[in-house]
């Protein structure tokens, strides 16, 4: 039996994602030998990513705490007459990466996954429809990703925006099925990007 | 038992969770050990040549390696990609439904059941291209229910034996089906079931696919079946589904 801190920490670490039992225990005795301004640094740092960071109003998006909206909605020389919609924050990286898209962003926090039990009302859609009834909004690009969730997602979304008068396109069509947009180099991203499709 | 060093499954993929830097978890039902869980490595990655193979409802047939944990998949290709249900939310929620039933009920004991994969694909396909899967989705379940070793006794009151009468009965999901009135009638824990609705399920139980869509249930008859049916399922899994409640969800 391991002394009590040292077994928190290898629980805390196993829930992350692709952390098993065996990489817990090897990160929690690392940090154990390791300098102290290792561990330090990294609760520090742990501790900010929760009080320091927060969701922007308008596109949910991460932002700095304190701040009602982030640097892409502030922003005066972002399009805001289209609205990218992705999954997660990281995949607004990976959009802002190839540095060709110009519009405004909205981060759903996660995707439909009927057998999961995530359905439409865990996600921030309540809020992007509210945000097309506001106005100014042509086009919508619905960038989640090319698997059975993000196509779910899309397919939900697709009627509701329709009937809000919106152009509606489907990013994922130019990618390749089951894949992870954070994933997806910019080459790829760029054509997907210009090729987007009218959702039938 | 030991595992060959490399074999071949075919299989449905029931459903996948993202894993390490851009590996998957898939589970599986295969026609040759049952229910399986594997690792599809790189599986996220936008260029990967398996990724389109291994989505949820896919039908595949996939090379294995035997891996440190779990088997590898080193070849997959798609037998019927059920495209449909993909497409269509109202058939995406079906399929849900379907895959989860069975994934729910089942244990990677190695254990082939032809019948069970059989049932699977055939359901699959037919909410694919039949209009209303409705008959579809309830046929799937009074026969997986039988395949599971839970078929409802629907003939003869599960109670006291004697043969069920034309009037409405009660229905225990304790005693595994239908009570007559005199032994059900009072006891907690009992629904109550029209003789219309025990009449259709008694005669999907019975039938084949062809024979079970003769059957034309009025509206409230298959809203009837459909709770009968979802309250054993609940009762049997000690826990509700996800999938009817995405299916409600999605409908509004
Ligand atoms: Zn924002
Ligand atoms: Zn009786």
């Amino acid at each position: 039996m391991l002394p009590e801190p040292i077994q928190n920490l290898i629980f805390a670490l196993e829930r992350l994602p692709g952390i098993g039992p065996k990489t817990a225990s090897r990160l929690a005795f690392y940090l154990l030998r390791a300098p102290e301004e290792i561990s330090g640094s990294l609760a520090e740092a742990l501790t900010d990513l929760k009080t320091k960071i927060a969701f922007c109003q308008e596109c949910f998006n991460i932002t700095v705490a304190g701040r009602e909206r982030c640097e892409i909605c502030e922003s005066g020389q972002r399009d805001g007459s289209v609205i990218c919609v992705v999954e997660e924050p990281l995949d607004i990286l990976s959009i802002e990466r190839i540095g060709a898209y110009q519009g405004k962003y909205h981060v759903l926090q996660g995707v439909i996954n009927p057998i999961e039990g995530i359905g439409p009302d865990d996600l921030k859609i309540r809020p992007l429809l509210e945000r097309i009834r506001r106005g100014g909004v042509l086009e919508v690009i619905l960038a989640t990703d090319p698997t059975m969730e993000g196509d779910a997602t899309a397919q939900y979304l697709h009627p509701r925006l329709k009937a809000l008068g919106v152009h509606v396109t489907r990013l994922a069509r130019g990618l390749p099925v089951g894949g992870d947009l954070e994933y997806a180099d910019q080459n790829t991203l760029l054509r997907a990007l210009s090729g987007r499709q009218e959702m039938g | 038992m030991t595992e060959p060093r490399s074999y071949r499954v075919e299989a449905v993929v029931l459903r996948h969770n993202d894993w390490g830097e851009a590996d998957r978890i898939l589970a599986l039902y295969t026609r040759e050990r049952g229910k399986l869980r594997v690792v599809a490595k790189g599986a996220r990655r936008i260029k990967s040549r398996k990724a389109g193979h291994i989505e949820p409802f896919t039908r595949v047939t996939l090379q294995l390696a035997r891996g440190r944990d779990l088997p590898i998949v080193t070849q997959a290709e798609t037998v019927d990609a059920y495209l449909p249900l993909r497409d269509e939310l109202a058939k995406t929620g079906q399929a849900a439904y379907v895959v989860e039933l069975l994934d729910r009920f089942t244990y990677e004991d190695a254990s082939e059941n032809h019948a069970i994969f059989r049932l699977l694909t055939e359901t699959l396909g037919r909410i694919t291209f039949e209009p209303d899967p409705w008959l579809a989705v309830r046929f799937y379940e009074v026969h997986l229910l039988g395949l599971l070793g839970f078929r409802p006794r629907l003939f003869e009151c599960a109670n006291c034996g004697e043969a069920v009468q034309a009037v409405a009965q009660f229905f225990s999901a304790l005693a595994g089906g239908v009570l007559c009135p005199k032994c059900g009638a009072g006891l907690p824990g009992v629904w109550p079931v029209s003789m219309e609705a025990l009449k259709f399920f008694r005669h999907f139980q019975r039938s084949d696919y062809a024979g079970a869509q003769r059957a034309r249930p009025a509206p409230e008859v298959r809203e009837e079946l459909e709770g009968l049916v979802q309250r054993y399922v609940t009762y049997l899994l000690e826990r509700e589904l996800n999938s009817p409640d995405f299916i409600k969800q999605i409908k509004r």
